[in-house]
């Protein structure tokens, strides 16, 4: 496989159903750069976020939240606060009486504890920012006021702040889990592990770790929760990445029939995973609208996002390998061991982190032998959620060290040594039990390096005393994690399928909706030009409705790069069955057999076996609705299909190499990336400026974590950074311009052979840069193995120490 | 104490009285009094740009303005933009260029670009990028703003970006 | 992050502002004086900083002095309310073009065009460009409190950690720079484009041909306040050659004297290394390229 100038020609060979179909699912629309329609009002301002939702008689909530780490709670005195000017009402845990957040994996007591995460703190503090009590009133600068009038008492406890105090577990952060650890796994250990190392010509040991980051999206979260009398509901409209999920989540927590609860989504400012779970703010915001039947606003503020805003990233990875003479890996061991902070996200548990790296961790690479350890610790730090690529940029960085370890230990190039290791044959199951599809490993490495070699870097980095280095990361990312594929994680709320609906109206348009959640990936376009291909009508005509729980029966939402495998082959098996449900009647019409007329591509329906015999969708749509008297008997009323989606087995594997140049300033010890280049395989691209901004953004967000944003915590559990003055979101200065080749292998098993693109720049990223970092300090003799990276412990390297 | 004050701006052309406290910011009178919300609020300490309008024609954070100080001036926002429904040059430019995802960060980096513009109508790439690093953005990677901006600006100085 | 509560008092003229100030102060209130708020505004949005009454400079734009830059001879006269971005956009005399050029160092655009130069200094920021500046073309701050004007020279205007010589019942008038250097950069040192600086430091040379006579030298972001370096004004002022050579003896005797502090942003080592780079760095821009 070569790259390719995309649109491609080739698509997935996979027969497909049988059926009267426009053009398979390589027409007009698919694999091109349209216009996108989210577009025009995104660009006026009048798109429509939370913030932007006003109500009549709305109140404004904010939250009174703990300033120490880790406490007993002995009084929460409110009376001030309620008496502030502006201020409506105050409310702590023992006045509002919810349910608290547990989420659960069906593992047994030696390997998971469950926890629960109350809705706001009741005896006890286990983090700085954690919510104690609700203050509601009459506009956001108010609710200030009334805040800071609250009186919380406490007796402080140590704060369990790193791996070491948590092990040592002086103090618990919380009574279920007495050595704090939530997640406890041991996996695989397949046989010949220890054969393996005792054989190895060159055993490797690198202990990798992660800084602890936030997701940050631009826009925080937030939420206006009112209650709507007619409806008997709390409509909920707030920006999440799983609508279905915050609406089961609030009817348990008030204890009140789901039905009573719609979740609907506006345009939402990104998410990147922290929204992929349920806050408790949510919750409690409904709550109080609940009780007091006014609309209520929260808006997250951006020192809460900082601080009390789910985290993510923070891991330490003790990795063995073992290597023969050739530079084959033989063996594999590994400790997990991730800092998940003060409680386990809904729905994916504390276990999220360490059961992905366990269960993916050798990566693209053929390991015979495999064993690994995982484990979630639970800390006086701020709960974690995943974020894109959940464990993978970690794992990655641990793999792709080894790999150039061994490559110094064996006096081998490190692309040779990876040339050397990687799956060629495909489907590949590896010893870890998953198997992997068809994808471009070997080609993306080849390309990768060619195009750093044919620019001339390597005889650059040769050539000069400047502080140079070249780096890789080749790697695969899981995309369309169906049912099959999580229930093996045991999770008790196993995410997966996704639902679809299509209905046409009596000119024409369609109106199609997905369990799946936009929040700029750009569903509303590609998802159209899905549709449009399927049906023959130009994607003007298509209009995607999601995140609003009454129009989804249910839906999985979007994370974990699920969007267009899933959602996208839902809607293309929606839009199959209503173009078969056109068919049917066009033929009944034109009093011919279902079996000679087919879609025209111009949105009607023609005789095969006399073409200038046509109907137009309008034709169809004015009889299915207007006079369905004339329909054929056995055919209901309306223009309707409905699909659902789940992809078997495994899921579907993209992949990349990233290759990165690098140079260390010797003034500064910063790093500047002179070249990136990412050459990628999400199978068949939908709309290639898509997949390409979905790379740059998340690479950036890589190279975020690689250079620049950490937030630490000190002995007593107070954050670094509660600002954007600390924490380092790099701009337009600090990332660099992208190239992007595609190379394309369809996915055999999605309905549009796409596979998924969201998260991989951000899982390559690190690693790349990482080792480039540590090429351009190959003649110092260090070797950095964590992320981010301080120009000064560079500068260090670069003086051998001040 | 506190006592709200009558203001008196002039907001994309339109002169506009409003009774305000005098805490409440130039950002949150735009977006929660005069009902402007293409204006967005990312991190209230002058730091992300996601709520840069333009004050008498210079781009500022409207969250590190409060609203009593704009008294008689000329502010624009992103609404101001588009004519009739026709997006502006640089408007197009954006998604020509797909210099954006989810939208959140971009009226602020439309009215950084217009002041920037406005500013060096000669910029270079690289001016431009400097430029625009004055607002964050956490979607794209930046690469396609910077092309969008300086598309535009090639556009205006009718040259072809090179 | 909304602010506290606040009254809010426009200053007609400064002898008006002055009166406010006296006046709000007698009365108990707890007045500051608000011009282009860059960085009063986010510590009041943080409720780090809260004021309880607000005097605001913006109406005295329209009187010219406040905005005025004035060259005269060797003194350059900068009003109270002239902004980073007019310096910026300025076409100064050349002993002064030193600041021009600094003003790309001073946050962004949207930043630079509201923020104040007379704002800044009485801000105090140790590693603040306009300290630097202040400290290297020897400014005189000129401020007016309710006993009549005062000049504060630049050497008794920090006192560290945000504190200034200028009193809360005093407002800046203008700012005049004394001493022309035309052989003058600023080099600093962030992690991000636009951040405050880690360290900053401020050179001016003085230069005889290709030879080096003197000169001076002010670092930012190693105490608490903007500081001269004697230590490395010596090796300048003992002469020698312009170039690389004497740039390095410079940076290393700026290095080995100061003392900057180890905090949560990074190590007292690292900063001194970065003194030593951006003070020789400064130099060779200084010299216009000399190495």
């Amino acid at each position: 496989m070569t790259a390719t100038e995309l649109p491609g020609d080739g698509h997935a060979t996979e027969p497909r159903a049988e059926g009267p179909r426009f053009d398979g699912h390589r027409g007009r629309w698919v694999g091109a750069s349209i216009p996108r329609h989210e577009d025009p009002r995104l660009l006026t301002g009048r798109g429509r976020f939370v913030d932007d939702i006003t109500l009549s008689g709305m109140l404004h909530a904010g939250f009174v939240r703990a300033t120490v780490a880790h406490a007993q709670i002995t009084g929460i005195d409110l009376t001030a606060t309620r008496a502030v000017e502006g201020v409506v009402a105050a409310y702590d845990a023992s006045d509002l009486a919810l349910g608290d957040i547990v989420a659960l994996l069906d593992r047994p007591a030696e390997e998971f504890t469950p926890t629960a995460m109350p809705i706001l703190a009741k005896d006890k503090i286990r983090f700085v920012g954690e919510p104690l009590a609700i203050v509601v009133a009459r506009d956001p600068y108010a609710v200030e006021d009334g805040i800071e009038a609250a009186v919380v008492e406490h007796t402080a406890l140590d704060a369990i702040v790193d791996e070491e105090t948590a092990l040592r577990a002086s103090t618990t952060v919380h009574d279920e889990a007495p050595d704090n650890v939530l997640l406890d796994v041991s996996m695989f250990d397949t046989p010949g592990v220890d054969e393996a190392f005792a054989d190895a010509d060159v055993t490797v040991e690198v202990t990798t770790r992660s800084g602890r980051q936030n997701a940050l999206p631009l826009e925080t979260r937030g939420v206006v929760v009112s209650w709507d009398a007619r409806d008997d509901q709390l409509l909920v409209q707030t920006c999440t990445q799983v609508p279905h999920q915050v609406r089961t989540l609030v009817a348990r927590c008030l204890d009140v029939p789901e039905r009573t609860v719609r979740v609907t989504v506006p345009d939402m400012g990104g998410g990147f995973g922290q929204k992929c779970v349920v806050g408790r703010e949510e919750v409690a915001v409904a709550a109080v609208a609940q009780r007091l039947h006014r609309p209520v606003k929260w808006i997250e503020d951006r020192r809460e996002a900082l601080t009390a805003g789910f985290l993510a990233r923070e891991q330490t990875y003790r990795t063995r390998a073992a290597f023969d003479a050739d530079g084959h890996i033989t063996a594999l061991d590994v400790d997990v061991v991730c800092d998940m902070g003060a409680y386990s996200c809904y729905p994916f548990t504390a276990g999220i982190e360490p059961l992905m790296a366990s269960a993916e961790m050798p990566s693209v690479y053929r390991v015979p032998a495999y064993r690994v350890r995982g484990r979630a610790l639970t800390s006086n730090k701020a709960p974690t959620a995943p974020y894109r690529g959940v464990s993978r940029p970690q794992y990655v960085v641990a793999i792709e060290r080894v790999m150039e370890r061994a490559a110094r230990e064996l006096g081998l190039d490190p692309v040779e040594v990876r040339r050397r290791n990687v799956i060629t044959e495909f489907p590949y199951t590896g010893v870890n039990a998953v198997t992997y599809d068809p994808g471009t490993y070997r080609e993306s490495l080849d390309l990768a390096e060619a195009t750093i070699r044919d620019e001339g870097w390597y005889e650059l980095r040769e050539s000069t005393d400047r502080h140079i280095g070249i780096g890789f990361c080749c790697f695969s990312e899981r995309t369309g994690y169906g049912s099959e594929a999580f229930a093996k994680r045991k999770m008790t709320v196993v995410p997966g399928f996704d639902l679809s609906e299509i209905r046409m109206d009596t000119t024409g348009a369609v109106v199609v909706t997905s369990g799946t959640m936009n929040h700029g990936q750009s569903h509303e376009t590609t998802f159209a030009q899905i549709v449009a291909d399927r049906l023959g009508i130009d994607t003007a005509r298509v209009k995607l409705r999601q995140g609003d729980t009454e129009r989804i029966a249910y839906g999985w939402g979007t994370f974990a790069s699920r969007s267009v495998t899933i959602g996208g082959s839902a809607v293309a098996l929606a839009s199959q069955r209503l173009g078969e449900l056109l068919c049917r009647i066009a033929a009944h019409l034109l009093e011919t057999r279902p079996d000679n007329v087919a879609l025209d591509g111009d949105g009607g329906v023609v005789q095969l076996d006399d073409p200038d015999r046509r109907l137009t969708y309008e034709d169809i749509a004015d009889v299915a609705y207007l006079r369905s008297h004339l329909l054929p008997k056995d055919v209901e009323p309306a223009l309707t299909a409905t699909a659902s989606f789940d992809v078997p087995g495994d899921g579907t594997f993209s992949n990349a190499t990233h290759a990165v140049v690098v140079e260390a300033d010797p003034g500064t010890g910063a790093i500047r990336i002179l070249r990136y280049a990412c050459v990628e395989d999400c199978g068949v691209v939908i709309h290639p400026k898509v997949v390409e901004g979905q790379c740059r953004g998340g690479i950036a967000q890589g190279i975020a974590g690689a250079l620049f944003e950490e937030i630490t915590y000190d002995a007593h559990g107070e954050p670094s950074a509660a600002s954007f003055i600390d924490y380092l979101v790099p701009t337009a200065t600090e990332i660099p311009d992208v190239s992007i080749a595609h190379l394309e292998t369809p996915c055999a098993f999605t309905e549009n052979g796409a596979k998924g693109a969201g998260e991989g720049g951000t899982i390559g990223a690190p690693a790349a840069v990482l080792n480039a970092v540590n090429d351009a300090l190959r003649h110092t003799g260090v070797e950095l193995d964590a992320t981010p990276i301080h120009p000064r412990v560079v500068l260090d390297a670069l003086e051998g120490g001040l | 104490m506190n006592d709200p004050h009558l203001l008196s701006l002039t907001v994309n052309g339109t002169e506009q009285e409003v009774v305000v406290e005098p805490r409440r910011t130039l950002a949150d009178v735009l977006r929660h009094d005069l009902r402007l919300t293409g204006t967005h609020v990312g991190c209230e300490h002058g730091v992300c740009g996601a709520c840069t309008v333009l004050l008498d024609d210079a781009p500022v954070r409207a969250c590190l303005v409060f609203a009593v100080q704009a008294e008689g001036a000329e502010v624009r926002t992103v609404e101001s933009l588009d004519a009739e429904g026709r997006l502006s040059d640089l408007q197009q430019a954006f998604s020509d260029h797909h210099g954006l995802q989810c939208g959140f960060c971009t009226p602020g980096f439309l009215m950084l670009a217009e002041g920037v513009l406005d500013e060096q109508p000669d910029a270079s790439r690289e001016e431009i990028r400097e430029a625009l690093s004055a607002n964050l953005c956490r979607c794209t990677g930046y690469q396609t703003i910077v092309d969008a901006v300086h598309a535009t600006a090639c556009s205006r100085r009718q040259e072809i970006p090179s | 992050m909304k602010p506290a509560a606040f009254t809010y008092h426009r200053a007609h003229d400064v002898a008006d502002a002055v009166a406010l100030l006296t006046d709000l102060a007698a009365a108990g209130e707890d007045p500051k004086v608000i011009a282009g708020g860059q960085s009063l505004m986010p510590m009041m949005n943080f409720r780090l900083a809260r004021p309880s009454a607000l005097v605001d400079l913006g109406p005295l734009r329209r009187l010219p002095a406040m905005t005025a830059i004035r060259s005269d001879g060797d003194h350059l006269t900068l009003g109270a309310l002239v902004t980073h971005h007019a310096v910026e956009k300025a076409t100064l005399p050349e002993g002064f073009a030193v600041l021009s050029r600094a003003m790309r160092w001073v946050g962004h655009l949207p930043i630079r065009s509201r923020g104040t130069v007379a704002g800044s200094l009485v801000h105090g920021d140790a590693t603040a460009e306009w300290c630097l500046l202040a400290l290297l073309l020897d400014a005189v701050v000129v401020a007016e409190g309710p006993s009549g004007r005062r000049e504060i020279p630049a050497d008794e205007l920090f006192h560290g950690f945000y504190a200034t010589a200028v009193d809360l019942d005093e407002v800046v008038v203008e700012v005049r720079f004394t001493r022309p250097a035309p052989h003058a950069a600023l080099c600093e040192f962030a992690r991000r484009h636009g951040d405050f600086a880690v360290v900053d430091a401020a050179v001016a040379l003085d230069l005889e041909g290709t030879a080096a006579t003197g000169g001076r030298i002010v670092l930012g972001g190693v105490a608490p306040a903007p500081v001269r370096v004697p230590e490395a004004e010596a090796v300048l002022a003992a002469g020698g050659a312009a170039g690389d050579a004497l740039w390095g003896a410079v940076a290393d005797a700026a290095a080995a004297a100061v003392d900057p502090p180890d905090d949560a942003t990074t190590t007292a080592a690292y900063r001194r290394r970065l003194t030593r780079t951006l003070v020789a760095d400064a130099c060779r821009e200084a010299s216009g390229g000399l190495r």
